[in-house]
């Protein structure tokens, strides 16, 4: 530093580098854990999931309600393995690795299981906009032709008590078939592709927005996502992050402007594309990714591997954008 | 969390501190206000408007007294300690709670658990600086964290939450009237006389005016030409009656923006511009410093045109090339010449930006991962470089005081889904949108025999506005809210003061004082029936 300047205002004269780097603290070292999956051995920090550890291996396990920035809930079972010694199968994407643990990923078992939960869930949910789960359904050979064919729309699942719903006539296969909830200008409901997967929920919850404007209602078949007293989003809690949209794996909630140019046939994935930003209101500094047809804005998100965001907005981020749209 | 609604202001950052009290942290709220930040905080210190000083100073006797200031790190990373506890000396619990409103024993378990905490942070937002004594307010809260360490270590520090997308950058970049880009003084020769020699042209040697400088320079007819780029000032500064005919008086008024502003239908000159954010190839640095790469998603509409191209154009009509030997710049030609004059941006080439998902300043070459904090230096030993002084600030209490004529306290702040002046924000249809109101609280309004959403005249000494009335339990007697975002149906800065900060150049818009004025005689409904209101 020049002397002439020391007794400058400290403000005034750029400060000295840190001799050493400022950086976030190591995390205390903790104990490891040696596992076997499919006849491989691995060693992981205790606390690991059986899912974070196959993949340190390179094995894919399925998911479906599991998301990296989301709390593991156990609902789809998409996910089970089979650890030697266990009655059950268990769920990767929550049970932690155990040491000496034997694990198999993909066992006749394990198939079979996830095949059938791809039949239940497809003979009763639309999944044409859930590009992985179709994949996935080709991948395990799952039919879920062979429950009969689809039993007409029950009429008005949002009023069912728990323990309401009757009985099936074993030749036709129940659905969650409804109209679409369109209540609000920014985006729509359509429930006839839900998987419950509990994801927007989370992310209404715990695990993001906590404003908890939506959870499940009803149990068995009937268990739906519901708002309070199902009423329309408007006179409810939602304030319209649009979190639930980022995290749904069905197309079961989507942006009006998406909704809209689906039902106006003119929703056209081939003249979109997609280029990241960064949000123009406040100074958090979220990346958005924004969809772009024919110039105009289509939907707004963010990549859930950006660790501003997490894949999360707030409500100016994601819609409050479209002015560009003129 | 000190001044700051960053439930509302800032969504995604409070997501991050919410993740941190699910995990055990505390958050504890100063605001005079119980906003929907203060309602997941351990404890909220509801604090008259405007007397943060006396709350800080407050703060900084109770650690001192109670022996929890971090006394190693005192005395070898700062100066003036001594006076400052002579200072602070006087700020007793109990005459803090006099001063301003907070229960003593409220302001002593926040102290101590501020001094206690293995990490805190102090953040806030324009509750502490849009005041006639911002950087006093600013300085007090830099004295709490300097008395226990709470600085230049990871997790701990001052967090001043920027409101807006690139004000940091703007900052980064010079648009400060001492500053040239990296925050090289101006006024510095060393640093003035590199930038002379890159640009091959004198700069002038002195600091150049604030916005409010500005303001008054017009007022002295000093300032006749005036170039306002993607700002809105007719309906954003304070007492707006006096804005208007400042800006009306000008010789020339050109406005860039990509909308057609209030304060453009009074330009001479109007440059539509692109919407830099998905128009236009650039980066934006945000609160933490963090500068991130913006990319054209969509071309502009009509006429508009990339800031950049404007301004190469500008400079080409008054005879010079912006980087010699480039005629048509691209924002990296710009900012890979920017890198060549602020050594804290060295390091940051748009492909290490890309790579990276945006850097921290500084980042002092190619391999350097950028800082996530500042100030490290204050922990090393010795000290690198100056140590770090304590201030001492006086309480000086808002301009307006209230008294009988204007006898409540008008602040002002944003909404969850609004955006400032509303050009951005009031072009979508959001379902939760409310209506501009003077939000009150219940006490006020039994007081006043008003009901929810009555109109009522609100009066300050500068202007009147005509608004519904909100009644807001989160509000303490006395004190009054309204946003700025629906300046075309209610003009709130109409009311607010331009009592000016010397250091900053913020004006007082979080303290005016008000009188409610009823326009209806007839007697109003059950109050009862409205107190139903959604904070």
């Amino acid at each position: 530093m020049n002397p002439d300047e020391i007794n400058e205002p400290i403000w005034k004269v750029p400060p000295p580098r840190a001799s050493v780097m400022p950086a976030r603290p190591p995390d205390p070292a903790c104990q490891t854990i040696t596992l076997q999956i499919d006849g491989r051995t691995v060693t992981v920090p205790a606390g690991t999931t059986l899912l974070q550890a196959a993949s340190r291996l390179g094995l894919r396990i399925p998911t479906l309600c599991w998301a990296p920035t989301l709390t593991p809930i156990n609902a789809c079972r998409i996910c089970v393995v089979e650890v030697e010694g266990a009655r059950t199968l268990a769920p990767a994407c929550a049970r932690p690795a155990e040491a000496g643990m034997v694990v198999q990923t993909g066992s006749e078992r394990v198939r079979l299981s996830r095949k059938l939960v791809l039949e239940l869930l497809a003979s009763s949910v639309a999944l044409d906009r859930a590009p992985e789960l179709l994949r996935l359904i080709q991948e395990y050979g799952a039919d879920p032709e062979r429950f009969g064919p689809s039993a007409a729309p029950a009429d008005r699942r949002d009023a069912r008590h728990a323990g309401h719903h009757h009985v099936g006539d074993g030749a036709t296969a129940e659905t969650v078939a409804q109209p679409v909830k369109v209540d609000n200008s920014l985006y729509v409901r359509d429930y006839a592709r839900c998987v419950l997967c509990y994801k927007c929920v989370e992310a209404c919850g715990t695990d993001a927005q906590h404003t908890f404007a939506i959870t499940i209602a009803g149990r068995g078949f009937d268990a739906r996502v519901s708002t309070e007293w199902d009423a329309p989003l408007p006179e409810g809690a939602c304030v319209y992050c649009g979190n639930c949209i980022n995290v749904c794996p069905t197309g079961a909630l989507v942006f009006r402007t998406e909704h809209e140019l689906r039902e106006a046939g003119s929703w056209a994935p081939e003249r979109q594309q997609e280029t990241d930003t960064i949000c123009p209101f406040c100074g958090v500094g979220c990346t958005l990714r924004v969809k772009v047809q024919d110039d105009k804005l289509v939907s707004v998100t963010s990549p859930p591997e950006v660790d501003v965001t997490g894949g999360n907005l707030c409500v100016k981020g994601r819609f409050g954008t479209s002015y560009v749209n003129g | 969390m000190w001044g700051s609604n960053a439930r509302e202001t800032h969504p995604i950052f409070f997501q991050h501190l919410l993740k941190g009290l699910t995990r055990g942290a505390k958050l504890y709220a100063v605001d005079p206000r119980f906003t929907s930040s203060a309602q997941w905080a351990e404890l909220w210190l509801g604090l008259d408007v405007g007397t943060d000083v006396a709350l800080a100073h407050a703060m900084a006797r109770e650690i001192i007294a109670a022996g929890l200031h971090n006394r190693e790190f005192v005395e070898r990373a700062t100066t003036g300690f001594e006076a400052f506890a002579a200072h602070v000396e006087p700020f007793t619990l109990e005459r803090a709670a006099e001063i301003t409103g907070v229960p003593g024993a409220a302001i002593a378990e926040v102290a101590r658990a501020y001094a206690r905490a293995p990490r805190a942070q102090l953040c806030w937002t324009l509750g502490i600086t849009e005041h006639h004594n911002a950087v006093d307010n600013v300085l007090a809260l830099i004295n709490l964290s300097l008395l226990t360490g709470h600085v230049g270590r990871w997790g701990s520090g001052v967090n001043p939450l920027r409101g807006q997308n690139n004000v940091q950058g703007g900052g980064d970049m010079g648009a400060l009237p001492d500053r040239l880009p990296g925050f090289q003084h101006i006024e510095l020769p060393r640093l003035r006389e590199k930038f002379e020699a890159a640009w091959g042209t004198p700069l002038r040697h002195e600091r150049g005016w604030h916005l409010t400088q500005m303001f008054s320079a017009m007022e002295r007819g000093e300032l006749s030409a005036l170039y306002v780029i993607g700002e809105n000032p007719a309906q954003s500064e304070a007492d707006g009656h006096r804005t208007e005919r400042l800006l009306g008086g000008l010789d020339t008024l050109i406005v860039q923006d990509m909308f057609f502003t209030r304060t453009a239908r009074i330009a001479d000159v109007v440059l539509p511009a692109s919407a830099g954010w998905c128009e236009s190839e650039g980066t934006f640095t945000s609160s933490e410093r963090r500068v991130q790469r913006v990319r054209r998603a969509k071309s502009p509409p009509g006429e508009a045109r990339d800031d950049l191209d404007i301004i190469v154009d500008l400079a080409r009509v008054m005879g010079h090339e912006l980087i010699r030997g480039v005629p048509r710049p691209t924002a990296e030609d710009v900012w890979d010449e920017l890198r060549t004059v602020s050594p804290v941006h060295r390091g940051m080439s748009y492909a290490r930006l890309e790579a990276n998902h945006g850097l921290h300043w500084p980042c002092w070459d190619l391999d350097h991962p950028g800082e996530p904090f500042l100030h490290a230096r204050l922990w090393e030993s010795p000290v690198g470089g100056p140590r770090a002084p304590f201030s001492t600030v006086d309480h000086t209490p808002p301009f307006e005081a209230l008294e009988p004529d204007w006898p409540l306290r008008l602040t002002t702040g944003r909404r969850l889904s609004e955006f400032n002046t509303g050009v951005m924000s009031g072009v979508y249809q959001v379902p939760n949108r409310r209506e501009e109101t003077l939000d009150i609280s219940p006490a006020d309004a039994d007081l006043y025999g008003l009901v929810e959403g009555e109109r009522v005249r609100v009066r300050s000494r500068r202007g009147a506005v005509e608004v519904p009335v909100h009644i807001d339990p989160g509000l303490r007697g006395g004190l009054t809210f309204m946003t700025f975002h629906f300046p075309d149906d209610v003009a709130s800065n109409l009311l607010t003061i331009d009592a000016v900060d010397p250091k900053s150049g913020t004006a007082e818009f979080k303290a005016a004082a008000i009188r409610i004025e009823r326009l209806a005689k007839e007697p109003s409904a059950a109050p009862d029936a409205s107190r139903s209101a959604v904070p």
